[in-house]
């Protein structure tokens, strides 16, 4: 008797289905996690980036 | 067709759009405005519009076309887009990224290489790459797009219409702005996108009786598989290929790796990074970003694999997709929707495909412009001086490039979409990705180790692709044409994609080089580094 989960018997295969729900989980249990985490302050070279883009945006 | 129906979801879509626009343009008026006035927007906004972006008609009709043909196995490359597609490239690439963009000023993923490692060459020459390469990828989208207007429109407009429609919609796109930063309508077609593909999965299981027995039934005709399929491995739609053979190649090393890995260097999906206020905003955006891209590329590829069962029960038509699809799997996603759902929704759901589609074409064509322009012309060429001729040869490389992307859609066979993505996304692996984790990571990588590793990705993988690797080499004909044989290699060679023997030795080769050539001084390479440290 073989083995089956969610009806499909190739482990590789029912192991990426459940792998593929587990990683997505994982990316949101980190985002909810980190939610207030990684604040920090504008630095100079921050704004010129900024103007910079804009300037390449408008003229294109 | 139904004109009425069509003009009503139309009209009542622009509206919308255009109303979000308008919204978007009021509230935020600059990213500078955005960024000094610490103004945050709803990371759930953010992360459908990074979403939008990133996930267009390549993967949804290309790649789930494949799934149709390869089965469930194609779920790994789910995985990889999200654990390394999102995970990784948000948490351990986006962050440095970031930083060091705005340290360096760097505006184009060529030119954070050459500032990084000091070299103007690595910044033309990744310039060139893009250029010559990327139009492959913008085929591969707008392919996508055509082959759903063709189905849903079918017979009034056929696949050479259906181009010329979707060019001209996304010609009309970015002469009207492109709509750039307008992120609430880059979250709408998200939402949609997330409403209508969780529909799609829910409608496909609940029609074939469930998920245990979907799944099932897809096992129990497994019989049904081509025997032009079997001899090259597969074993049903359930089931991994015979390991080691054509199809698991293709599937584990191009379509997979390829793919999967690939995406950690795509030059229009690195410069986003660069546009986010701070790491709490790329935190934030993961908590949906995972469940999106398994929402997407997880549905297309479990209701690609499951519309054999569908296509096979259906006494409408009582085969295989493959045999629906008239061999074409391009054709199997859009035939799958049309004959699934209800005409108003198909054509919502066209619409929000076909902004997706958008949103990654003016993307791309933005990254052409700007690889042309700023870095071969005025970095290559120029010499590094600003001229009054970068913007207009940028222009004229967004015309060029939407120019090729129309004559290679024109001219590329059917079942081309996944392939011709994993090419470019492989490509870029070699090329750019031993470079790219040494300009974040390794601050011993020297310059020349960063030229010879790309120099060593680049040619490898093309050599590969023109002589080896026998589907490519046999459809370019170089081979042919110098040795008369479609390939100079044997068996397994002629199936392992060039991204298993070339990604390594373009890693080994900036290792080695390294190790014996001139270290870059460190304040340039305090200075790229400046405020990374404290970071989380």
């Amino acid at each position: 008797m073989v083995m089956t989960v969610l009806g499909i018997s190739d482990p590789s295969i029912w192991l990426v289905y459940l792998l593929c729900i587990l990683s997505a989980l994982f990316s949101l249990i980190y985002g909810l996690v980190n939610w207030n985490k990684g604040d920090e302050e504008v630095y100079p070279e921050d704004k010129k980036w900024v103007e910079d883009e804009k300037k390449v945006e408008e003229t294109l | 067709m139904n004109i009425l129906i069509l003009t009503i979801v139309v009209v009542l879509y622009l509206f919308i759009i255009a109303y979000l626009g308008w919204y978007g343009y009021r509230k935020t008026k600059t990213t500078l405005d955005y960024l000094v006035a610490g103004r945050a927007s709803h990371p759930f906004v953010m992360s459908l519009s990074y979403g939008a972006t990133f996930i267009s008609t390549s993967a949804i009709v290309g790649f789930g076309g494949a799934a149709a043909l390869y089965g469930m196995g194609l779920l790994w490359l789910t995985f990889l887009n999200i654990f390394v597609g999102i995970v990784i490239a948000f948490i351990v690439f986006g962050k440095k990224t970031r930083k060091m963009g705005h340290n360096l000023d760097a505006h184009t993923f060529p030119e954070l290489l050459g500032l990084r490692f000091q070299s103007s060459f690595i910044q033309w020459f990744s310039g060139l790459v893009i250029f010559l390469f990327m139009p492959l990828y913008s085929a591969a989208v707008l392919i996508g797009a055509a082959r759903f207007i063709e189905t849903t429109f079918a017979p009034q407009v056929n696949f050479n219409v259906a181009i010329m429609i979707y060019t001209l919609i996304i010609c009309a796109y970015v002469l009207a702005g492109g709509l750039k930063g307008v992120m609430y309508t880059d979250a709408l077609q998200g939402g949609i996108m997330f409403v209508g593909m969780a529909i799609m999965l829910i409608v496909t299981y609940v029609k074939l009786g469930g998920v245990s027995i979907a799944h099932q039934a897809l096992t129990n005709i497994t019989n049904l598989v081509p025997a032009k399929l079997v001899e090259q491995g597969h074993q049903g739609w359930t089931r991994m290929p015979q390991l080691g053979s054509p199809l698991w190649w293709s599937l584990v090393s191009t379509i997979v790796m390829g793919v999967g890995i690939g995406v950690l260097a795509q030059p229009q999906l690195a410069v986003r990074f660069m546009t986010v206020k701070s790491n709490k905003e790329l935190n934030r955006a993961l908590t949906i970003g995972g469940i999106f891209i398994l929402m997407m590329t997880g549905v297309a590829f479990v209701v690609g694999a499951l519309s054999n069962v569908y296509f096979v029960n259906n006494p409408a038509f009582g085969k295989i997709s493959l045999a629906v699809a008239k061999g074409n799997i391009d054709s199997i996603i859009p035939t799958y929707i049309n004959s699934t759902f209800p005409v108003w929704f198909v054509y919502l759901f066209m619409l929000t495909l076909l902004s997706a589609a958008m949103s990654t074409s003016s993307g791309q064509f933005h990254t052409l412009g700007t690889a042309i322009g700023r870095d071969f012309f005025e970095k290559g060429i120029w010499e590094g001086k600003k001229t009054k001729y970068t913007m207009l040869l940028t222009k004229l490389g967004i015309v060029i490039g939407v120019l090729v992307t129309v004559i290679i859609s024109y001219n590329l066979p059917g079942n081309i979409i996944a392939i011709a993505t994993a090419i470019f996304f492989g490509l870029c692996a070699c090329t750019f990705l031993p470079t790219y984790i040494g300009a974040c990571f390794i601050k011993e990588m020297t310059k020349a180790g960063a030229i010879a590793s790309m120099l060593v990705g680049f040619f490898g993988n093309t050599f590969w692709l023109l002589f080896v690797h026998v589907k490519e080499s046999e459809a370019l004909g170089l081979c042919k044409f110098i040795f008369n044989v479609p390939t100079i290699a044997k068996y397994p060679w002629t199936v392992i994609d060039p991204i298993v023997i070339w990604l390594p030795l373009s890693f080994l080769t900036a290792i080695v080089v390294s190790l014996f050539t001139k270290k870059i001084p460190k304040e340039h390479i305090d200075f790229c580094f400046k405020h990374v440290v404290k970071e989380r």
